[in-house]
């Protein structure tokens, strides 16, 4: 069970919160623009790291909110917590 | 041998409290403070056990956890269970066990015809034959290996006892409370910090109360009870006892069960939970969880009364218990060494040390010649002779020749100690190997954890003590408390261990005899050879194919010697090879407590709608749907399901139906963007939407697919409320809070769940407008004034609602919303006011039949996440200009195909056929079976079957390749073997001009 | 190779079992092959066993970076069979099934396969639609199945309760009785024994830490024990399948996730077949050894550690308890993790990728145990020509941009 630090809420279980796979995947500005290869880059690939990873979590339970993560995809260690919107943080990747 | 072992006057069992006890039917004695071990090897029981394979008597080995072979059935009937360890099992009066894996008893078991095979059933036996003749595989081999396996018998009743959960936070959590354990306690509960101590045993001390000490003048065992009471004392301190800390997860969450009443005997304890699941977070831990003795392999090293010294001096000091008149000891370290002299000293009954060194310390000599026991160094047990016992045992010099038969009724054996690295394994930790120590120790690791005492190398009293106490202070100073900053203690070399695996391959020969590694599942020497030789040269590899620590006691005793072996047969050293890792749990947990009160009722929340009670007393059957409750249908007496839909169903056409809608999701929307964001999640537009008005609206997900659907309102120019169906609710809710949050901060839109803060009563069918009248009649509710899909606000039956003038059905159609807590008060003033005209209480069979004569979709039943809105013919919902998620995806190559599967009514040519749903459809009788040149003749299949007592014929919607198409041939339905001619038609049966939706007047 | 019987085994006990030889040689690489397998789990032992068999292509090594058959194929439930939804996994899956059945005899090992029966049960009406509908569609796949009803449940599994007071009652099942379990890494022991036979180097120990390409075609790999040449690549490393696909600058539509499972202590036989769950989300069989072998879902995030959230074991053996009452005092006895890459469409990836001669074999999720002999069919195929076989043609990495998914998710199941 991870513990994790909601940026509103402070260290929370694992339980409280959703995953949301990987951080800054924006929508597209202009999917008609886009090829099929380049919308379905959007769409269904994302990158699966061994290690470093910025992620998106949901304080389900709690806040609703969402927010990123820096995460260790090995040791799970979390490194850094920030809000939607915001840079990740230095060497957190 | 007598069958009174005990030793006057010795151990810490209450003597003025006998407890009876039976054990294979024999009624025996013991005393409150023994482990059914304990009392069993007290009435000189030696022999408790069949091994797995071949059947082999086997006694008790050890005093604690990582017992192999005294595996037994407790207790009967609902509370019996199987495997556990005698040695972990507090004797209560009339407790009643008996051996397993053993037939027709114990003293005569009839696999033991197995060991005769023995040549034959070696590692990896299986996967080498049983392969002919193929037929007999089933029917014959297997069989016989299932029926050969396993050991206890599952109970076959449920279990009459409950179990609970906690959750507990805490500063540090110090696991194991020896020495090392109560030190670090101590010093960190005497700081104020939050402290769990916990420890599996009931009473605390660890070593302390079965091995000689002097701490502060007093001896281990009072200095043990002194320390339980001041930590009791201190407010701060939470302490555990009876409680095994399992496992060691992330962000130092531990998890840990406690025993509380299995002590007591079993329905004893009513009302108290039998076992609580620990979940714990600590900032910081400190592991203080000891070590394990070894064996050592030699020949039939398994027989009964082959036992480590620590289980004998264990037996002995805190049991007063004697294993028998003539022990021999057979060492290789220091500590085995002191165990036998102390056991000696307790017992008087172990007059000879075979040590395999040459060189034993003068001090531990001192004490051997001063106690009269006789030291044979550098010598070796080669060989223990026996049947249900040992009776003696051959002892060579490692060098040089003679050997020697001792006579002796017990061995005390003690290869070296193993730390018990598994919950800091786990953690995960790394190890290391210490060749000086002969053992894996903690090395590094990621969690804030401490290690200390045994676990640390420091196995002795003393410095266990100052261990523990050290590493304590390294935690409060890391928690930012002011400690005093004294170094860590170095250790010297405590074991003086010469490591000895097995006698064979210290000798470089064959002895006689069975060599065995792991007890349980009779892994021996030449097993792990085999494996070797075979290939299987990885520590894991080795591990499966011999099942080497894969049994109940997952190899405490058995892990390192088998890797010592399998290392040795490489000729690679230790480290080389490396351990298997260690995984949860550390101990066998039981799954009820695993399952806690998740259970029955409670094992996922039941949602009911406020006017749940009047369905049910209504004789409402009900459906699951997601976790709610829903009136399936009305029955009236002496109707089943197909009679009552009939009636229900005709009541909608014909009168009037109410249905209890509440359960549908609703969310509120709001904000000056609101508009703005439906257009971006729904497939059609927004903006232009009039306040007052509803509509219908899709959503799909990035891929193009159908999401889910439902109408929404516009309650004011920037105040919508979304309907969704009611298994996605808060699904849909995740979805907008998603977008709107991570896509979209620049939209000022708020989303609000207020599924449960509106109750729906669905008022439909022809008279539902006089029903309305009657409720209402402020309110003006003809068709010019209240047009359909528009709402208004008003009073109806005296309370402040919301209706809205929506169908899911085709008829004329009112759902009104009242605050919850109004619901039934509704409910019941509409069944009242509907009486005089025919109003009809309805279930979901009859809302499905109606939508789907309508030839409306369900979410999850005409789409299952391959469907866009055009296969269900909803391409009237999606806008040519604006975007929307998943648009851009209806222009990939597949998604734009036009042959697609698409949603087409069906119409059987035998009108009472109601094909079940799931049914698939064929072309025609030619290609109506699998071909392998073609592959499947399913060209799609049936999602929506019911019978219409309005179309007085069967019906069906379903998903067609290229169904459109299709319509006015015959397709046909593949049916309990034969095949039902149906006729493809659009997929609105019943009024198809809309006519009944403004009511027929 | 020396050959598996009675006979042989009685012959090498009368020698004290010191006739036996490596089940596979411990090969040091070559500096050139015409394939070289990265990973050498079941799938990537049985390609490089059917490229050897069926496409005469010996000269090929399989790279593991630990020991084989260490990863999913050493770490899962051993559930077998073939049940699925769509035609495409239907065809594959069966293909995969009908291997099985001979798999004995072809690689000359006991496998323990045994079909026991797989019961899919169905708790609420959403769930009895969707089994008729998997059902309907095996039978005309020519995969079989069966529909019963709750008491057929009961009579097929007298344990398990299908009392209507349960909190989702028992309302049917789908029965394959083809399905059922086999000894996981007997599987990885017998295709590399078998590979090894045909000439096909099995080398552990050996951590690709890069791949070597050339005008857009791959031509070797670099590992820690050096550089290897190769005509052709194949990638079937399950979990860290996107790490090797990085290397060559491809990236997947697939997410690594632990996934827990449990066994029992060994109990005396009593649970007959296999049993799953989707809506109380569990899955029961009972080993050989007389183990329950219980599994569930996948943790929710990304992970490359075999370790898992303790939540999700509380919630699985809460729906076992749910299921089976007469189990709640057996014990749990050791848990384990892997590490599953999940695809979007709970459908696996086979197929060529944009660097050529660069194969991918991935994304089998929580199901890929089941698949070994097929996927390592279909795969030596592609490997072999270039193309992929019929059987997982529709399995392209392709799909994901037109459309085509193969979703297999057991069709969402969502009520109104």
């Amino acid at each position: 069970m991870l513990k994790i630090a909601c940026p509103w809420c402070g260290e929370r279980e694992e339980m409280e919160f959703s995953y949301g796979g990987q951080a800054h995947i924006a929508y597209p500005k202009d999917p008609h623009a886009l090829s099929d290869e380049q919308w379905a880059q959007f769409v269904f690939m994302r990158d699966n790291p061994k290690g470093a990873f910025l992620e998106r979590w949901v304080h389900s339970h709690g806040c609703r909110r969402w927010f990123n993560v820096a995460r260790h995809t090995v040791t799970h260690e979390i490194s850094a917590v920030y809000k939607p919107g915001e840079p990740p943080p230095a060497g957190s990747r | 041998m007598g069958s009174n072992a005990r030793i006057a006057g010795a151990g810490r069992i209450d003597r003025m409290l006998p407890l009876d006890f039976t054990f294979n039917g024999r009624r025996l004695q013991g005393y409150a403070g023994d482990t059914l071990a304990s009392a069993l090897l007290a009435n000189g029981i030696h022999l408790v056990a069949r091994s797995f394979k071949y059947h082999r008597p086997r006694g008790i080995l050890s005093a604690g956890n990582e017992e192999p072979n005294a595996v037994v059935q407790l207790e009967q009937g609902p509370y019996t269970e199987p495997n556990l360890r005698a040695t972990e099992i507090e004797l209560y009066g009339g407790l009643s066990a008996s051996s397993v894996n053993c037939f027709p008893s114990l003293e005569f078991d009839f696999g033991a015809i197995n060991g005769l095979a023995s040549s034959i059933l070696v590692a990896g036996f299986y996967n080498k034959t049983f392969m002919w003749p193929r037929s007999f595989w089933k029917k014959v081999y297997e069989p016989i290996l299932r029926a050969a396996a396993g050991l206890g018998v599952a109970p076959d009743a449920p279990d009459p006892d409950t179990y609970d959960r906690m959750h507990w936070h805490c500063d540090v959590l110090i696991v194991g409370a020896g020495p090392a354990g109560l030190s670090a306690a101590l010093q960190a509960g005497r700081q104020g910090v939050r402290t769990v101590l916990v420890e599996e045993a009931h009473e605390l001390g660890g070593s302390l109360l079965s091995r000689p000490a002097e701490i502060d003048g007093l001896t281990g065992a009072a200095w043990a009870a002194r320390a339980a009471e001041e930590l009791d004392a201190l407010p701060n301190v939470l302490v555990l006892n009876r409680t095994s800390v399992f496992g060691y997860y992330d962000h130092n969450y531990l998890m840990a069960v406690e025993r509380r009443t299995d002590h007591l005997g079993p329905g004893r304890t009513p009302g108290v939970a039998r076992k609580r699941l620990w979940h714990f977070r600590a900032k910081r831990v400190i592991l203080a969880t000891g070590a394990h003795e070894r064996p050592i392999v030699f020949g039939n090293n398994d027989l009964p009364g082959i036992v480590l010294a620590n289980a004998a001096g264990t037996y002995a000091t805190r049991y007063g218990v004697s294993l028998g008149e003539r022990g021999v000891a057979f060492v290789n370290n220091d500590h085995g060494f002191a165990l036998a002299v102390e056991t000696h000293a307790a017992a008087g009954n172990v007059p000879t040390i075979v040590d395999a060194r040459d060189a034993v310390g003068d001090a531990l000599l001192r004490r051997a010649s001063q106690a009269g026991i006789q030291v044979l160094r550098g010598s070796v047990i080669t060989f223990a002779h026996g049947g249900k016992r040992v009776e003696s045992v051959d002892v060579r010099p490692v060098k040089g020749t003679g050997m020697a038969r001792i006579a002796c009724d017990h061995v005390l054996v003690s290869g070296g100690l193993s730390p018990a690295v598994h919950l800091y394994s786990q953690a995960p930790g790394k190890l290391r190997y210490d060749a000086q120590l002969a053992c894996f120790l903690p090395d590094q690791c990621i969690q804030a954890v401490e290690v200390a005492g045994a676990l640390n190398a420091r196995f002795l009293v003393g410095s266990a003590l100052a261990d523990g106490t050290s590493a304590a202070q390294r935690t409060l100073s890391a928690l930012g408390h002011p400690a005093p900053a004294t170094p860590p203690v170095q250790a010297g070399d405590e074991l003086h261990i010469q490591p000895l695996w097995s006698v064979q391959s210290l000798l470089g020969e064959t002895l006689p005899g069975k060599h065995f590694v792991d007890y349980q599942n009779d892994v021996s020497e030449r097993d792990i050879l085999l494996a070797s030789r075979e290939g299987f040269r990885s520590v894991e590899h080795a591990k499966r194919y011999t099942t080497t620590g894969m049994a109940t006691d997952q190899g405490k005793t058995s892990n390192v010697v088998g890797l010592a072996i399998l290392a040795g047969s490489l000729g690679k050293s230790i480290p080389e090879v490396g351990t298997t890792t260690f995984r949860p749990p550390f101990t066998p947990v039981t799954f009820g407590a695993l399952a806690g009160r998740d259970r029955g009722t409670l094992s996922d929340p039941v949602r009911m709608t406020p006017m749940h009670a009047w369905h049910a007393t209504n004789g409402a059957v009900f459906e699951d749907v997601g976790q709610w409750k829903r009136p399936w249908y009305f029955p009236h007496a002496g109707e089943d399901m197909h009679a009552a839909v009939a009636r229900e169903t005709k009541a909608l056409r014909t009168t009037a139906g109410v249905m209890d809608a509440t359960t549908l999701g609703k969310i509120d929307i709001q904000g000056p963007d609101a508009a703005e964001f439906l257009n971006r999640v729904y497939t059609n537009a927004w903006t232009k939407l009039a306040v007052g008005s509803c509509r219908y609206g899709v959503m799909c997900k990035p891929d193009g697919m159908v999401m889910d659907d439902g109408v929404t309102a516009r309650l004011s120019e920037h105040h919508f409320l979304m309907t969704t169906t009611t298994g996605n609710a808060a699904r849909v809710l995740d979805w907008l809070e998603e977008w709107l949050q991570t896509e979209w901060p620049d939209l000022k839109v708020y989303c609000t769940s207020v599924t449960e803060q509106w109750a729906t009563t669905a008022v439909v069918g022809p008279n539902a407008r006089k029903i309305l009248e009657a409720l209402a009649p402020d309110m003006d509710f003809s068709n010019a004034a209240f047009p359909f899909m528009t709402f208004r606000e008003g009073v109806v039956a005296g309370l402040e609602a919301r209706v809205f003038r929506i169908s899911f059905n085709g008829e004329l159609s009112y759902e009104i919303n009242v605050p919850a807590w109004h619901g039934l008060a509704l409910w019941t003033a509409v069944i009242e006011a509907g009486q005089p005209h025919g109003l009809t209480p309805y279930g979901t069979e009859t809302m499905h039949v109606a939508r789907a004569e309508k030839g409306y979709i369900i979410i999850g039943q005409e789409t299952d996440g391959t469907v866009t809105p055009h296969d269900v013919g909803l391409e009237w919902a999606v806008s040519k200009q604006k975007d929307f998620i998943g648009k851009r995806s209806f222009a990939r190559a597949d998604t734009s195909r036009p042959d697609r599967k698409q949603l087409v009514g069906l119409l059987p040519k035998d009108k009472s056929f109601v094909a079940a749903e799931g049914s698939h459809l064929v072309s025609g009788p030619g290609r109506a079976a699998f071909d392998p040149a073609r592959g499947s003749p399913s060209i799609g299949h049936i999602t929506s079957s019911y019978h219409s007592p309005n179309l007085e014929s069967a019906f069906a919607l379903a998903l067609i390749t290229n169904g459109r198409a299709l319509h006015g041939q015959t397709v046909h339905c593949v049916h309990a073997g034969g095949l039902q001619p149906m006729q493809v038609v659009d997929p609105v049966f019943f009024d198809k001009e809309g006519k009944r939706r403004d009511g027929i007047d | 190779m020396q050959r598996f019987s009675l006979l042989s085994l009685l012959q090498n006990s009368l020698s004290g079992h010191t006739g036996w030889k490596p089940f596979w040689r411990d090969a040091a690489p070559k500096q050139r092959y015409d394939a070289i397998i990265i990973g050498g789990g079941g799938h990537g032992l049985a390609t490089a066993y059917y490229l050897a068999k069926n496409h005469g292509l010996t000269n090929v090594a399989v790279l593991e970076k630990g020991w084989i058959g260490g990863g999913n194929t050493g770490r899962n439930t051993t559930i077998i069979r073939s049940n699925y939804l769509w035609n495409e996994s239907g065809a594959l899956y069966e293909h995969s099934l009908k291997l099985w059945e001979g798999l004995n005899e072809d690689l000359n090992i006991n496998l323990m396969f045994s079909q026991r029966g797989v019961i899919n049960l169905a708790h609420n009406l959403g769930d009895v639609r969707e089994g008729i509908r998997r059902v309907e569609a095996n039978r005309l796949n020519g995969i079989d199945g069966e529909w019963l009803t709750p008491e057929q449940v009961k009579e097929f599994c007298p344990i398990i309760d299908i009392s209507k007071t349960a909190r989702y009652p028992v309302m049917g099942a789908t029965l394959q009785r083809r399905g059922g379990t086999a000894r996981h890494d007997t599987v990885a022991w017998g295709y590399a024994r078998a590979a090894d036979s045909l000439g096909v180097d099995i080398i552990q120990n050996c951590e690709v830490t890069g791949i070597l390409r050339e005008d857009g075609r791959v031509t070797g790999v670099r590992t820690n024990r050096g550089t290897i040449m190769a005509g052709k690549v194949g990638v079937v490393a399950a979990g860290h399948t996107s790490v090797l696909a990085s290397m060559a600058d491809i990236r997947l539509p697939l997410q690594s996730h632990p996934l827990q499972a449990l066994v029992s202590e060994p109990i005396k036989p009593i649970h007959p077949c296999v049993i799953m769950s989707n809506a109380v989300h569990v899955y029961l069989s009972q080993s050989d050894k007389g183990e329950l072998v219980i599994g569930a879902g996948i943790d929710a995030f990304n992970s490359y550690s075999q370790r898992g959230s303790f939540h999700i074991i509380e919630h699985q053996m809460a729906a076992l308890i749910e299921l089976f009452p007469i189990f709640s005092r057996v014990r749990m006895m050791r848990t384990w993790g892997g590490i599953v890459d999940v695809c979007p469409d709970a459908s696996p990836i086979v197929s060529k990728t944009p660097v050529k001669n660069l194969f991918i074999n991935c994304g089998w999720g929580t199901g890929g145990f089941k698949a070994t002999p097929g996927s390592g069919w279909v795969f030596a195929h592609t490997i072999a020509t270039g193309e992929p076989h019929p059987l997982n043609a529709a399995f392209s990495l392709d799909r994901f941009t037109s459309g085509a998914l193969i979703d297999e998710h057991g069709a969402a199941a969502v009520a109104h």
